[in-house]
């Protein structure tokens, strides 16, 4: 006799143990530490934190280890995390002129004021498994860097800004009043999107997806004569400017990547050509990011650059609704939820049209 | 994870979770709903400790409405008892402590997943569903800006010649959940994935009807007593799922039943979906008759 | 009748430096069919787009003779009117007849999305009322079911045709309907495109840059260079007397060809 399944408390909870005792693994083993994880995996801890939206190397260290690893889990954890944070104040805009760079490359001069800094990157070495790594303690020692003959220098003018002073390279300008940007965390995404919407949307979206469509431009499909500028990582302050005070505080300062695409443009009735811009800004070092999210920047101004948008990463509505991995994993992932009712009003039609079908054959 | 118990209901979360600005700005979302009935609202929908596509359009819907004496029921396919559900009501009872039930005239705010329960509502209950995807022109019409505009401008013709194709290839509309329906005669909503069978339900339903879509970030509502009637064709009219049984449990012959895999040499049995309905009748003595093995086609 | 059915005035358009057409000014009568005659780039598409209310011109008028409300400009109508209007009374046939055409949906339901739009609720009238269309566009019947795709493309065009006239519009935009086909399809084309002009008292206003499409459909013609309509007039007249000396480069280069 068939007897209704109960007990799903029961059940959910005994999955929550084990979830538990896989996260973590062997218990000779010795546990993550959130220290580990922030120090030796910053480049994890970046991706976290900037498509969760939120600025906190510890918090994202913990949610990773909460994860097992999984980013976009973990991502998900921050957001839901930062829903329930109060807000204090809005930043005054960044001033990534003003950063403490540690790298500093552009693609489009061989040398320029400032010089290039290579900085800490993947981008020399050669991909070969290195096995001195695999010891529990590879010998910190070797690995130090020394010092330059001399420190970084003050003045490292943006590329962007020497273009621009030629008048090669078109100025950035807010549209007309400088309106606040709308707060994609706060305000449903609005459709035409305006330029400061886009980008928050690509600074949170899912880096893979981004990579994609900017990889997909790169191939014709919206080929837009990619430079990169100038790619910048370092801290930059953050500053507020408290009611009471009046004037701007610095409350620290955050790492970042910042990427300026170089784009060719043809030049429209009365208008000169000039080179165009596409835009890429993501916390950490994830440079990746940054250059993927400048292509698909520059990708999705085809309508106000006048040119003709038919490919997947100028298409504004299918970029920006399908770039939040958090909404894509949680509708994907929910197929596992029960749908045996819906299933069953399938069945019961499908059931009735191969009954007609073969009543019909019958009768033939 | 706080898992939570009822004592953590005011430990570092506010009621319900939200915070009062949110609740706010879900609630406006609401009463403009309700003053629209059937019109998608958009609203700031905010990340939950559950997934997108698991139910936060309707958290949130409810989080903005329910209040300490409230009695919440949460159903998922119909039963108070699959994951889903249990996960659910376990989030409010841990961030508001009220009382929940299974019984669907004890509740005052039910929130369901792909069912309306049998048992029918009364004036003074609110029934929360959760959506999906919202836009009932979304299949025809990918672009968000477009179907926006066949909206307002009621162009909903393309809705129809879906259902034309229908007919010419099926010889009938094979469309079976999720049924598209046109509320107070003016807006095309999607009532969630419930089965069609389900429909007849929201029409004139003396319950407020909310709907909450998350992820894709929408709300729209169906105000008591409001009439909402599924598209059909004159002569194709609409029509719901029957079955030619009874549940095997309590011998009910108009609720929507479930189809149960009872071995592999094609067994079926067939029992109520609506847990609590199924429940109240056997308590009530309707034992089932010998099940009935009517030849099917 | 002493309206006409449709009136255009002072009509202009720019894209940016470059002229789209200036100074247009014509009227059309019901039943009459007129074409619009030029090379690419003279401006007659973008002039077709301003008077079908498909592109808002910098300057004129554009007004259409309403069953209700007599002479309204439409462009200061409201969107939604406007687009009813070109969903019943207006037809618009695209050069390529999958610009017009839902794909994805069978030929019937393509002929009765017109009728559904404006709420016809009976599956087995809608279903007569395609037939009818389709007998009378010359396809088929037997095919209602069929996918666009699976017809030619001089079918798919009857298709389009159908589909615009089965809310009997007064007025038929057409740009180039016959350009995408080959040369032997087209007259049998241009045969019905007549035939149902005549028999259903259909106006319209054909672009083409063929002057044969010009002789065979048109009561009368306009010729366009760069933007202005050089010369107009009866279609036989102008073509068999041109008086400006363009028109007469065309109609000599046409009669070499």
């Amino acid at each position: 006799m068939y007897v209704a399944v109960k007990g799903g408390e029961t059940a959910i909870e005994n999955s929550w143990k084990l979830l538990a005792e896989t996260r973590r693994g062997d218990p000779a083993v010795p546990e993550l530490s959130l220290a580990q994880i922030a120090g030796q995996m910053p480049l994890a801890v970046a991706r976290v934190m900037g498509e969760g939206s939120l600025y906190d190397p510890g918090l994202a260290a913990l949610a990773i280890k909460q994860a097992s690893g999984d980013l976009v889990e973990a991502i998900f954890l921050l957001r839901a995390y930062r829903t329930t944070l109060p807000r204090i104040a809005v930043s005054l805009p960044l001033d990534t002129s003003r950063m403490a760079l540690r790298r500093r490359i552009s693609a489009t001069f061989k040398d320029l004021p400032g010089g290039q800094i290579l900085g800490p990157t993947y981008d020399y070495t050669q991909r070969l498994l290195d096995f001195s790594l695999a010891a529990d303690e590879s010998g910190a020692q070797a690995t130090r860097a020394g010092s330059a003959a001399e420190p970084v220098p003050d003045a490292m003018p943006r590329v962007a800004d020497l273009l621009g002073d030629e008048g090669l390279l078109e100025a950035e300008i807010p549209p007309a009043g400088d309106p606040e940007p709308a707060d994609l965390t706060r305000e449903p995404l609005d459709f035409p999107a305006a330029r400061a919407a886009r980008l928050q949307n690509l600074a949170r979206g899912d880096e893979g997806f981004l990579l994609a469509l900017g990889y997909s431009t790169q191939r014709g499909y919206a080929w837009n004569h990619p430079f990169s500028g100038e790619i910048r990582m370092g801290e930059a302050a953050v500053e507020i400017v408290p009611e009471e005070l009046g004037f701007a505080i610095d409350i620290g300062e955050i790492t970042v990547t910042e990427c300026q695409m170089v784009n060719q443009f043809a030049g429209a009735a009365g208008k000169p050509p000039q080179f165009t811009r596409g835009y890429g800004l993501v916390f950490g070092a994830s440079e990746r990011k940054a250059m993927a999210m400048a292509l698909v920047d520059r990708a999705l101004r085809a309508r106000e650059l006048s040119e003709s948008a038919g490919s997947p990463a100028q298409d504004e509505e299918f970029v920006l609704y399908h770039s939040d991995n958090v909404e894509a994993s949680g509708f994907v992932q929910h197929l596992k939820l029960p749908h045996y009712v819906d299933f069953q009003s399938e069945l019961e039609l499908i059931r009735k049209l191969r009954a007609a079908a073969g009543a019909k054959d019958e009768a033939a | 994870m706080n898992h939570g118990t009822a004592a953590d209901a005011t430990a570092g979360y506010n009621f319900a979770y939200l915070d009062e600005q949110t609740k706010r700005m879900i609630r406006r979302a609401i009463l403009k709903a309700v003053a629209i009935p059937g019109y998608q609202v958009p609203f700031g929908s905010r990340e939950m400790p559950l997934p997108y596509g698991w139910g936060t359009g309707g958290i949130q819907v409810t989080a903005a409405v329910i209040g300490p004496h409230d009695v919440l029921k949460v159903i998922d396919q119909g039963s108070d008892d699959t994951t889903n559900a249990v996960n659910i009501r376990r989030f409010f009872r841990a961030t508001t402590g009220v009382a929940t039930t299974e019984r669907t005239t004890e509740a005052t705010l039910i929130q369901t997943r792909h069912r309306i329960p049998e048992t029918p509502l009364a004036e003074g209950q609110i029934l929360v569903y959760q959506v999906p995807i919202p836009e009932p022109l979304r299949w025809l019409e990918p672009s968000e800006a477009e179907t926006r505009r066949m909206h307002a401008l009621a162009e909903y013709g393309l809705m129809h010649v879906k259902l034309y194709e229908d007919i010419s290839r099926h010889g009938k509309i094979a469309t079976t959940y999720d049924y598209p329906v046109r509320v107070n005669g003016r807006y095309l909503m999607r009532p969630s994935p419930i089965p069609k069978f389900d429909n007849p339900k929201m029409d004139r339903n003396p319950a407020l009807q909310l709907f909450g879509a998350g992820r894709e970030k929408r709300i729209y509502a169906v105000p008591p007593h409001t009439p909402v009637k599924s598209l059909d064709f004159e002569d194709h009219p609409f029509e719901v799922q029957t079955w030619d049984r009874c549940c095997a449990f309590c011998g009910a012959t108009d609720s929507f039943l479930d189809e149960i895999v009872t071995d592999d040499r094609g067994g079926r049995m067939f029992v109520c979906s609506d847990t609590d309905y199924c429940r109240g009748r056997r308590e009530q003595a309707h034992a089932a008759p010998a099940p009935v093995e009517k030849a099917t086609a | 009748m002493t309206t006409p059915l449709l009136s255009v005035e002072g009509l202009g358009k720019r894209y940016g430096a470059q002229v789209g057409c200036l100074d247009v000014e014509f009227e059309l009568w019901p039943g009459e069919v007129l074409a619009i005659a030029g090379e690419s780039g003279s401006g007659k598409t973008t002039l077709l787009d301003c008077v079908s209310g498909r592109m808002q011109p910098d300057a004129g008028r554009v007004e259409f003779n309403t069953r209700h409300e007599g002479m309204q400009d439409i462009y200061r109508m409201s969107e939604p009117r406007r687009r009813l209007l070109a969903r019943t009374d207006w037809g618009y046939v695209h050069q390529n007849p999958r610009d017009g055409l839902r794909i994805g949906v069978s030929a019937g339901a393509n002929v009765g999305e017109r009728l559904m739009a404006v709420g016809a609720r009976h599956y087995g009238r809608i279903r007569d009322t395609t037939r009818d269309w389709m007998g009378k566009v010359e396809l088929d019947t037997a095919r209602i079911d069929d996918l666009p795709a699976t017809f030619s493309g001089g079918m798919q065009q009857r298709l389009q045709i159908a589909r615009n006239l089965v809310t009997h519009p007064r007025l038929m935009f057409m740009d180039e309907p016959t350009a995408s086909l080959d040369v032997s399809v087209q007259a049998r084309l241009l045969d019905l495109l007549r035939g149902l002009t005549r028999e259903l008292s259909l106006a319209a206003i054909v672009v083409t840059h063929d002057l044969a499409v010009a002789r065979l459909l048109a009561h009368r013609l306009m010729i366009m260079k760069e933007g202005r309509v050089v010369e107009s007039g009866l279609t036989d007249q102008v073509l068999d007397d041109p008086q400006h000396p363009y028109t007469q480069l065309l109609v000599s280069s046409v009669l070499q060809a």
